[in-house]
């Protein structure tokens, strides 16, 4: 028997609920079968034409319909999906009653082509102005659109589905969204707000313009043939991350509320912490200072050394940057661990689910705990000889895990890192 | 269950620092000046029939020093940078290393900001006839400025923050209009008063002169077209002014400003928020009075700082709501600064705290009766924060004792 409260005399949160989904599939089974499988869900965009992009891959996630097709929608029917199987495996609450508030990690919204193209239509001249589109717009024809595109209404729409308390929070922190959205519901069960939250992150906008935007950034892979190789992370040829689109829903409790009404405690969320780099907009600071903050603040939070994680969930994108400044900063918070400890990344596989890529990753950590089988970095051909990362490469690896850190850095300087574990420490 | 009120044995959170950036001008004196004589800054002609409440334009140099960073930002960004800056300066601890190493942030964002001469040029190149499958992305790959991105995205306001005014804390941008910036507070409010956290910047920005947002807006007819009047004076002729403003507040346990020496405006007791479903007449006004009821006040005077938005038929119901607790004289930020969507909620905690520290409220400004004269210093106001389509929240702002 465990105690209900970690060594700082908080509550213990657990995991007991998750769902999933990826460019490999729908679902924890169908995820886990092809991640530790090594497949690579990257394929040539069909979704939109491709011709004139630098990029034209993705990992999308093209077997959910969604009508009338917008990235916001499909974040939206994929955050739904996700915690409907997180919610079932829980068994928390009634239907649609959740016990405590939603957490949403969501990529910004907003307007989109094809409704801006119908505006463009509808103004029914060929020389137009925006004031043009703006006289159109009114009058109740588009009204449907004002909800889709408020940046509310994913969160809105699975808090009244699911009957989640309180406001639901949508948040952005780039890159890092899902883990602050799991970071955010440990703190408010550590508060003791709450016995349960919902955590959930999702993200749907592999569309043309969020392919150029990181295109002009020169932060995408143009390795386009053949899309599955173009995710090569920790490799010498890696050349920039792959836009990939994915959900993940955990249920959140406290350790005490989830063992008197007998659930299944699939991990615990040992510790989380996060520390801002205000060194530039898209670059980590050269001195790796504000990750390695992060890191140690995470291992602070949980109450543990370096020597107590024996799986690093890498944030591993690909770009050139990103792969080389997580070794050094894990190597200063780490030592010679940071060459001996196993790193996967996920994103070799499934790509960067950007908005949802820390949740998806905390999800794929539990797994890991679960199955005590690391997946496969994929693509690992020629490794990169300045990262010296004991890395899982191309093959599946069986291994003793009992704790997990797994790390996502962001745009904007934001840095969040999760501990994740088999038990209460 | 998700409420913010500080508990018996928790800590005292105190706002030590305001940072304002609006229609009516930029710092404290120049904002409480403009309300005191009941001055409101309206465009009428340059975004016609639509309204919007300009901001009153500042140098942005003195708070953004450096032309590269101003020019990697938006309009949005810049005038919350700008506040941003104001609220360090007024809690004193701009440049001050060691706090601004530790502070939390919590951002309440919108983001999305469009060239509109490229979005122009795709539809009229297509209305020609440009029907190539690839013609949109070329447009995008020649015609988009790649740092224009960086301007677009919601947590990049914060981003610009930290690498501005040197904040090496915590960030986190919570998006979803209205009630974000309720939740950005009523976060921030829960971190410290539990002790996860000693000091916050807490804060949103708006650039209301956009025709882009005024698509999204009147998409849902939203907008306030041809005629400016007071918010509760547009029941006929619904719809918000879209208003530009930056509202960033310093918040800190009673301790750490008390070790600093720091001078309080007033004492955030609590933050509640809630989603109503706003299917049936009647629900949103149920929702307010629950979140009413949470609220811990006290006995002494009080007043409500409403960011009520003249749309309908959410301000109608909130006038219900209003008209229950008559004792307590209403204001509609929305008056007199536009409707700063995520800046509104932070804006109205902003005036309770000047107010309170003021010891008067400013005078109504309605022609309606909702809003009446007050006499004597406020010491408890209620700030109210209904949205536009969705989301409700109230916070409780006292005098210090």
């Amino acid at each position: 028997m465990t105690a209900p409260r970690d060594k700082f005399g908080r509550p213990v949160v657990v995991v007991t609920g998750m769902g999933i989904m990826t460019s490999l599939g729908a679902g924890k089974a169908d995820n886990w079968a092809k991640l530790v499988a090594g497949e690579s869900g990257i394929r040539t965009i069909t979704r939109f034409p491709v011709d004139g992009l630098k990029t034209t891959m993705a990992g999308t996630v093209d077997f959910v319909s969604v009508d009338p097709f917008s990235s916001t929608g499909l974040s939206e029917r994929m955050a739904e999906l996700v915690t409907q199987e997180a919610l079932e495996q829980a068994g928390i609450g009634a239907k649609a009653d959740f016990p405590g508030p939603l957490f949403l990690a969501v990529a910004p919204v907003e307007v989109e082509w094809p409704q801006r193209r119908e505006l463009g239509r509808a103004v029914g001249k060929p020389d137009f102005t925006y004031d043009d589109l703006l006289r159109i717009s009114g009058g109740g024809k588009y009204s449907a659109y004002h909800h889709r595109f408020m940046f509310g209404s994913v969160a809105a729409h699975l808090a009244e589905t699911f009957g989640t308390k309180g406001s639901p929070i949508s948040l952005s922190t780039a890159c890092a969204s899902g883990a602050t959205s799991i970071q955010l519901g440990v703190e408010a069960i550590r508060r003791g707000e709450t016995d349960a939250a919902l955590c959930v992150a999702t993200d749907g906008t592999v569309n043309p313009e969020a392919l150029v935007r990181f295109s002009l950034l020169s932060a995408l892979s143009t390795q386009n043939d053949p899309p599955q190789a173009a995710s090569r992370p920790f490799s010498k040829n890696r050349d920039g991350f792959v836009m990939a689109e994915g959900a993940g829903a955990l249920v959140l409790e406290s350790y005490e509320a989830a063992t008197a009404r007998g659930a299944k405690i699939l991990g615990v969320i040992a510790g989380c912490g996060e520390l801002t780099d205000s060194f530039h907009r898209t670059r980590s600071s050269p001195d790796g200072k504000p990750i390695i903050g992060c890191m140690n603040k995470t291992l602070a939070d949980a109450g543990m050394t370096p020597d107590q994680i024996d799986h690093i969930n890498a944030h591993g994108t690909a770009t050139p940057e990103n792969d080389k400044m997580e070794f050094n900063t894990t190597s200063a918070v780490f030592g010679d661990l940071a060459q001996k400890i196993p790193v996967t990344s996920n994103k070799s596989m499934v790509g960067h689910t950007i908005s949802a890529a820390g949740a998806v990753e905390a999800i794929f950590s539990l797994l890991t705990l679960e199955h005590q089988r690391i997946p496969p970095t994929i693509n690992y051909e020629t490794p990169d000889p300045t990262i010296l990362f004991n890395v899982v490469g191309n093959k599946a690896r069986d291994a003793r895990v009992t704790a997990v850190m797994s790390n996502s850095f962001g745009f904007g300087g934001q840095n969040a890192s999760l501990i994740l574990t088999r038990e209460p420490a | 269950m998700t409420d913010t009120a500080s508990k018996p044995g928790q800590t005292e959170v105190w706002i030590t620092g305001i940072g304002l950036a609006t229609s009516l001008g930029e710092g404290l004196d120049a904002n409480w000046a403009a309300l005191s004589e009941k001055r409101v800054n309206v465009d009428e002609k340059g975004f016609a029939p639509f309204i919007v409440h300009p901001l009153l334009p500042v140098t942005f140099d003195s708070q953004i020093p450096k032309k590269g960073d101003q020019r990697q930002m938006e309009a949005w960004q810049r005038i919350g940078t700008y506040a941003a800056g104001l609220a360090l300066d007024s809690a004193g601890i701009k440049g001050n290393k060691d706090i601004l190493s530790k502070i939390d942030m919590v951002v309440a964002a919108g983001g999305g900001e469009r060239d509109l001469n490229v979005d122009t040029g795709v539809l009229t190149a297509e209305a020609k006839g440009a029907n190539a499958p690839g013609f949109l992305n070329e447009r995008l790959m020649s015609d988009l400025r790649p740092t224009l991105f960086l301007a677009q995205l919601s947590n990049l306001l914060a981003g610009n923050i930290a690498i501005v005014h040197g904040l090496g804390g915590t960030s986190r941008t919570f998006m979803g209009e209205e009630v974000a910036g309720a939740d950005a507070a009523r976060i921030a409010l829960a971190r410290i008063a539990s002790g996860e956290s000693d000091i916050a910047l807490v804060g949103g920005s708006h650039n209301g002169e956009r025709k882009d947002l005024m698509v999204l807006y009147e998409f849902g007819d939203f907008n306030l077209k041809d005629k400016f009047a007071p918010v509760w004076a547009r029941k006929d002729h619904s719809g918000f002014a879209l208003g530009s403003a930056g509202a960033f507040l310093v918040l800190e346990s009673k301790a750490h400003a008390q070790a600093r020496g720091a001078k309080p405006f007033a004492k955030l007791s609590s933050v509640v928020a809630d989603l109503a479903r706003r299917k049936q007449p009647g629900e949103m006004a149920a929702t307010l009075e629950k979140l009413w009821a949470k609220l811990p006040r006290g006995e002494g005077k009080g007043a409500i700082i409403t960011g009520a938005t003249g749309a309908e038929p959410a301000t109608s119901e909130e006038r219900g709501f209003l008209k229950g607790h008559a004792d307590f004289p209403v204001r509609a930020t929305g008056t007199m600064f536009g409707h700063t969507m995520e800046t509104q909620f932070p804006l109205g905690i902003a005036l309770a705290a000047l107010a309170i520290s003021r010891g008067a409220l400013f005078p109504p400004n309605d022609s309606t009766g909702t809003e009446i004269e007050m006499q004597g210093a406020p010491t408890q106001i209620v700030v109210v924060g209904a949205g536009h389509w969705r989301g409700e929240g109230m916070a409780l702002v006292e005098a210090v004792s």
